[in-house]
């Protein structure tokens, strides 16, 4: 928690523009109303580049990670499965295929400001439900089997995406954005979308999270000692769609977080799902925020995008957790 | 206590009981045997609530099963599986907290403390050494000690054992259901176990179940239950039985067709 404060006051005062750590602290003290401006130094410049700019970004970073890491955390115990992930099953470009949809073809607000979150969450679930039917085989999903489902439909959904975007007038960039994710542009309304979701889905994966450390066990151990198992998949399962859908109709695909930071947040606490649910939430802020702030000043002015930083990252432990599971050392 | 009632189950469209009815007895140990196939591990899922008959009533204390709430059911009637835990990253005893989940509310606390309960169980169960290691590093008989001790915190009036002894080798067999007669006694618990071996069958349990068929071929205590003929009808061989110099109990010696070599080939 403390790691996060300071990973959120770091990162806005780095920029194409810096500005001092101490002055960060100062400005968004001074944006608290009871606090008088007398003896302030900073210019009124600098106060809308952290309050305006730099802010709603940053918080829009944490919130998104927040959201993939409880997914990934939320898909992983439930499935048993220590490669899933909202990116490897699929569900990301799932919703991202809703989204994009909506925003390319201008249908973004026929039900209004949750028009976006709400079809994102609908094509997501469809998605899950589309890798279910492709790997089961005889009643059982074996790990990878699920996992080469996800990245199928994942890569044809991309497809999808990308020839939407070539048939609408938008630029290249609109296809970059859905098909690696990024966070420039965003603003204030954006975190009033993800925050609530944030919101509904972190306490309901909280709550099962002892249900989670049994599931480990085994569902049979599971339902013996008195879980009812196939509620309890489907609340989690449309638990963690809907943080997904939320991430994604914001900031689009972003690789890879949910499947790196469980991990993480495992190898350092153990594998109790009560303290690696919310570690995760808090773990996914992190690491977007820092992914996001090195996609923004390591080609300055240029942007990476968000994805492409997660991507490297992610990839290739990734590969290192499939080879582990080969050599049979996963202790999952 | 558990009573089954004219239970028929269906397995992919497959009859694999039919019309079963029998009655537990209260503080007694039953074995439930037959051949491969026959569907004892079906049966004792059935009995567990976890599955439910496609036709037939199992009820406890006169209530049917699927009344009950997953949690009530699971305060009273614990489960130790077939083949064991898997191999987790959780410590023993965080495995065996886990038997408590059934006593707990939404937040994971209970109004009364048990950890004197689980430090009893580790101990009496000869885990406490071994209760801060990681489920993966133990060997497979120690896993399933630690499900035990699970199923033990559980303080459950019933338990359904699916065949505990598989993969263990006969001293961990005998230690296993000598632990589980122990502490069927001080508890007065019901015991239900599906079991291949024959002689531990006769040795440990006070009423054995004959599933053949789909049916019960016979019930009642192991003197009166195993004879050549039956095992002759059951698993179409041919066995010698004896009593146990010791417990007294029928034993059975199995006879190899040596004198037949024609039918053997034929039957293997």
């Amino acid at each position: 928690m403390l790691l996060l404060a300071v990973s959120i006051v770091l990162s806005l005062s780095i920029g194409s523009s810096m500005i001092p750590f101490a002055d960060v602290w100062g400005i968004l003290w001074h944006q608290l109303p009871w606090t008088d401006d007398a003896g302030t130094h900073w210019s009124t410049g600098e106060i809308a580049i952290v309050t305006q700019v730099r802010l709603s970004r940053v918080l829009l970073g944490v919130l998104v990670g927040a959201c993939l890491g409880l997914a990934g955390a939320g898909f992983q115990g439930v499935l048993r499965n220590p490669l899933a992930d909202p990116y490897t099953l699929g569900v990301s470009s799932g919703s991202s295929v809703g989204a994009a949809f909506l925003i390319l073809f201008g249908y973004q607000a026929v039900l209004g400001e949750w028009t976006i979150p709400v079809v994102a969450f609908m094509t997501g679930t469809l998605t899950l439900l589309g890798v279910f039917f492709l790997a089961r085989s005889r009643g059982v999903m074996q790990i990878e089997t699920l996992i080469l489902s996800g990245v199928i439909i994942q890569s044809f959904l991309g497809a999808f995406v990308s020839f939407m975007v070539s048939m609408s007038d938008e630029v290249i960039n609109q296809i970059l954005f859905w098909l690696m994710g990024s966070l420039a542009m965003k603003n204030w309304a954006d975190v009033y979308i993800v925050l609530p979701c944030l919101v509904i889905g972190l306490p309901i994966l909280i709550a099962y999270g002892q249900a989670l450390n049994l599931f480990v066990l085994g569902e049979r151990h599971a339902a013996h000692l008195g879980i009812r198992v196939e509620r309890t998949k489907l609340i989690v399962l449309i638990g963690s769609t809907l943080l997904t859908a939320a991430a994604v109709s914001v900031s689009g695909v972003i690789g890879f977080v949910g499947l790196v930071v469980p991990h993480l947040i495992r190898l350092m606490v153990g594998p109790d799902y009560r303290l690696l649910i919310p570690l995760s939430a808090i773990g996914g802020g992190i690491f977007v925020l820092w992914s996001d702030t090195l996609a923004r000043i390591a080609l300055a002015p240029k942007e990476i995008p968000l994805g492409v930083v997660t991507a490297l990252l992610g990839a290739p432990f990734f590969a290192y957790l499939l080879y582990r599971r080969k050599k049979g050392q996963e202790g999952y | 206590m558990i009573s089954v009632q004219q239970v028929s189950k269906k397995v992919n469209g497959r009859s694999v009981l039919e019309n079963l009815s029998f009655k537990l007895e209260p503080g007694r140990i039953h074995g439930i045997i037959g051949p491969n196939g026959v569907g004892k591990s079906t049966l004792l899922q059935l009995l567990s609530g976890v599955t439910k008959p496609s036709s037939g009533d199992v009820s406890l204390s006169g209530v049917n099963l699927s009344n009950f709430s997953r949690k009530a059911l699971a305060r009273r009637l614990a489960v130790l599986q077939q083949g064991g835990l898997p191999p987790a990253g959780f410590t023993v005893r965080q495995v065996v907290e886990m038997g408590r989940f059934p006593y707990q509310n939404w937040f994971g606390d209970e109004r009364e403390d048990h950890s004197a309960l689980i430090d009893y169980t580790l101990e009496s169960m000869g885990l406490t050494p071994l209760s801060n290691r990681p489920l993966d590093q133990l060997s497979g008989g120690e896993r399933q000690r630690v499900a035990l001790a699970k199923v033990m915190v559980q303080e459950p009036e019933i338990i359904l054992l699916d065949e505990p002894t598989t993969y263990l080798d006969i001293g961990y067999q005998v230690q296993l259901l000598d632990t589980v007669r122990k502490w069927q006694q001080e508890r007065n618990l019901t015991v239900v176990a599906v079991l291949h071996d024959l002689n531990l069958a006769s040795l440990y349990c006070d009423r054995i179940l004959v599933l053949h068929k789909g049916g019960v071929a016979a019930m009642g205590a192991p003197a009166e239950v195993l004879s050549v003929e039956l095992i002759r009808e059951v698993y179409q061989t041919e066995a010698t039985i004896v009593k146990h110099p010791l417990t007294g109990t029928p034993q059975i010696l199995l006879q190899p067709k040596q004198q037949d070599a024609g039918r053997l080939i034929e039957m293997t």
